[in-house]
């Protein structure tokens, strides 16, 4: 998805920043502030994003544990990362900040889990 | 019947906050919070999103993570806590009505702190035609099903309302491989916030409708599509420019209330445009030793917020239950919501309490360049210029010893808001 306009998030203004390219330099134009400025520059050349999802656990006090990745990762990598993670199953106990896969598909982020899950008690059911 | 000092009932983001609270300031440590659910944690156990604790931790968390930091206080600092307990009851004299798996229980508190949270609308708070299949969810109950159950809720998805639950749960469907066929919005604006506008939709590609709505569901035993249309400036169907779009289910996410129903059976005041108890600025209900914070007494969009405010409930509720005789001949001057301003939190000020606090408040539509001003006794105390104000974001004010310094107590305290 190659765009020439991103919409900024720092701030509830929301600026809409335009990229033009000029003879092989680009321009900017649209927003607001310099910090806004900085953001769009890595919006446009690559854009990353934290992953949050659930993976399964076996023998766990609930069935699913949710995760994220330590780092944003790629944008374009977010639906391969999930399927990783869709046919992973780990054991209880899980313990919050875990690492359930390292470095998730060369990208330098490990995903780590975001909730604690003890063993199923057996008297629970 | 049990006693304590303090007891919590909720214990979300809100409960533990103030639970937290209430046992530092107490000497007598007898602190009790009381949770339906299975876990502590309350809605965040569902939120598994990022984009918790920007401004409380300054970094940003997901839900679980959040409510992890202050379970763990509990935990350490031994804080009681009954899990699988619903409260009933709880009336003016503050005993307390639970049921659990062993039955029924009454406790008596010194003080209360209410933190039960709140609800979402329904489809029929918006009186949406058509059948009643399966396959339509409000948009947490889908959360909940999807983040902690796992289940796979449908395949092809049409979400009615735009806010940040609405907006989250589009990303959270298509992660899933459930296509979101379109959000609807009513209004020409979406109350969400920018990032999760970006984040949620334009990374997806998910289309926003704007003015328009469902009008119709249809399906026999299984949603088999909705009807949607666009409406005018009055919120009215438009003719002919209905739509027909196929999809297997529906989410409702129009909204939210306060869980009031112990509030009202305790005979507390409650304010119509929030939907919570009335309080004043130690955040006290009505019902003299019954506190009230985060969600159950005005919806809030970061957590961050709920926390803050749960911590004030909570110290003012262990001073009551230690010395009830400070609160005895309580005066309150209003704290009144006039032009552009919808409802201010906290609604009143005590007199026995003028200490500096944090004003919340919401407007009622999309300013530009707009100035808000606190005055009182026709004297303008504070002016603050906003660049960008809008309905779906809380904003607070600190009120400062200086301003509280200068206040006619014969007077409200009037909120207002003037374009430049
Ligand atoms: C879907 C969703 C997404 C959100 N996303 C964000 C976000 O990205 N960033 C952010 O900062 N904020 C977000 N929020 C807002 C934030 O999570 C809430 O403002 C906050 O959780 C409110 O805390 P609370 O403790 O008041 O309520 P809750 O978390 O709802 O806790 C209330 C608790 O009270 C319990 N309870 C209710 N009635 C009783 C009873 N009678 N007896 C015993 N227990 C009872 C409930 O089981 C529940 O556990 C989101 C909220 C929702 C709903
Ligand atoms: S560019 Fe600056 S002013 Fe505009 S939205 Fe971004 S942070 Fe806000």
């Amino acid at each position: 998805m190659q765009e020439n306009k991103v919409t900024c998030i720092l701030c509830p203004r929301g600026c809409t920043i335009e990229k033009k390219e000029q003879g092989g330099t680009f321009e900017f134009a649209g927003f607001g502030c310099k910090r806004g400025l900085e953001w769009a520059k890595v919006e446009f050349t690559n854009p990353k994003r934290i992953l949050t999802t659930t993976v399964h656990v076996k023998s766990g006090e609930i069935e699913f544990v949710p995760v994220r990745t330590n780092l944003p990762i790629p944008k374009e990598k977010i639906f391969e990362a999930i399927s990783i993670l869709k046919g992973i199953e780990v054991l209880a106990p899980v313990e919050i900040g875990s690492v359930i896969v390292k470095n998730i598909l060369d990208t330098g982020a490990d995903v780590i889990a975001t909730r604690k899950v003890g063993k199923k008690d057996s008297s629970d059911d | 019947m049990e006693k304590y000092k303090v007891v919590v009932i909720g214990g979300g983001p809100a409960g533990l906050a103030a639970a937290l609270e209430s046992f530092k300031n107490l000497d007598d440590k007898k602190v009790l919070i009381i949770e339906r659910d299975k876990f502590l944690g309350g809605i965040l156990n569902q939120c598994i999103h990022p984009g918790f604790g920007l401004h409380y931790f300054k970094e940003e968390l997901t839900g679980p993570e959040y409510a992890h930091r202050f379970i763990e206080q509990v935990m350490e600092n031994q804080i009681e806590y009954l899990t699988e307990t619903h409260v009933i009851e709880i009336t003016p004299q503050k005993e307390i009505v639970a049921v659990n798996k062993k039955g029924l229980k009454r406790i008596k508190a010194d003080s209360i702190v209410l933190a039960m949270g709140c609800r979402e609308r329904t489809r029929g708070a918006i009186i949406t035609l058509g059948t009643r299949p399966a396959g339509i969810f409000t948009a947490g109950q889908a959360q909940r099903f999807i983040n902690i159950e796992g289940y796979r809720i449908g395949k092809k998805a049409v979400i009615v309302g735009s806010g940040d639950i609405g907006l989250i749960m589009a990303r959270r469907l298509t992660l899933e491989g459930i296509e979101v066929k379109a959000v609807v919005e009513i209004m020409p604006y979406s109350t969400g916030l920018r990032r999760n506008i970006v984040q949620c939709l334009n990374d997806f590609g998910i289309p926003l409708l704007l003015s328009h709505k469902v009008t119709k569901i249809h399906g026999k035993y299984r949603v088999e599509g909705v009807t949607i249309a666009k409406v005018d400036s009055q919120l009215k169907e438009i003719p002919s420019t209905e739509r027909f779009i196929e999809c297997d289910t529906v989410l409702f996410s129009v909204g939210l209330i306060p869980e009031n129903e112990l509030s009202k059976k305790a005979g507390i005041v409650l304010d119509m445009r929030t939907g919570g108890p009335v309080v004043d600025n130690t955040f006290s209900t009505s019902q003299k030793g019954i506190f009230a914070c985060g969600n159950v007494l005005h919806v809030h969009d970061l957590v961050d917020n709920v926390t803050l405010e749960a911590q004030t409930a909570g110290r003012y509720a262990a001073m009551y239950s230690q010395h009830p005789e400070l609160f005895e001949n309580n005066i309150h001057i209003n704290i009144v919501a006039k032009e552009g301003i919808r409802y201010v939190v906290p609604q009143k000020l005590n007199k026995n309490f003028v200490q500096p606090f944090v004003l919340r408040f919401r407007v009622d539509n999309f300013y530009k360049d707009a100035i808000v001003t606190i005055s009182n006794a026709g004297k303008i105390l504070m002016k603050i210029k906003k660049s960008i104000l809008t309905p779906g974001e809380m904003e607070s004010i600190e009120i400062s010893q200086k301003i509280l310094s200068q206040l006619d107590f014969s007077n409200d305290i009037v909120v207002s808001l003037q374009n430049i």
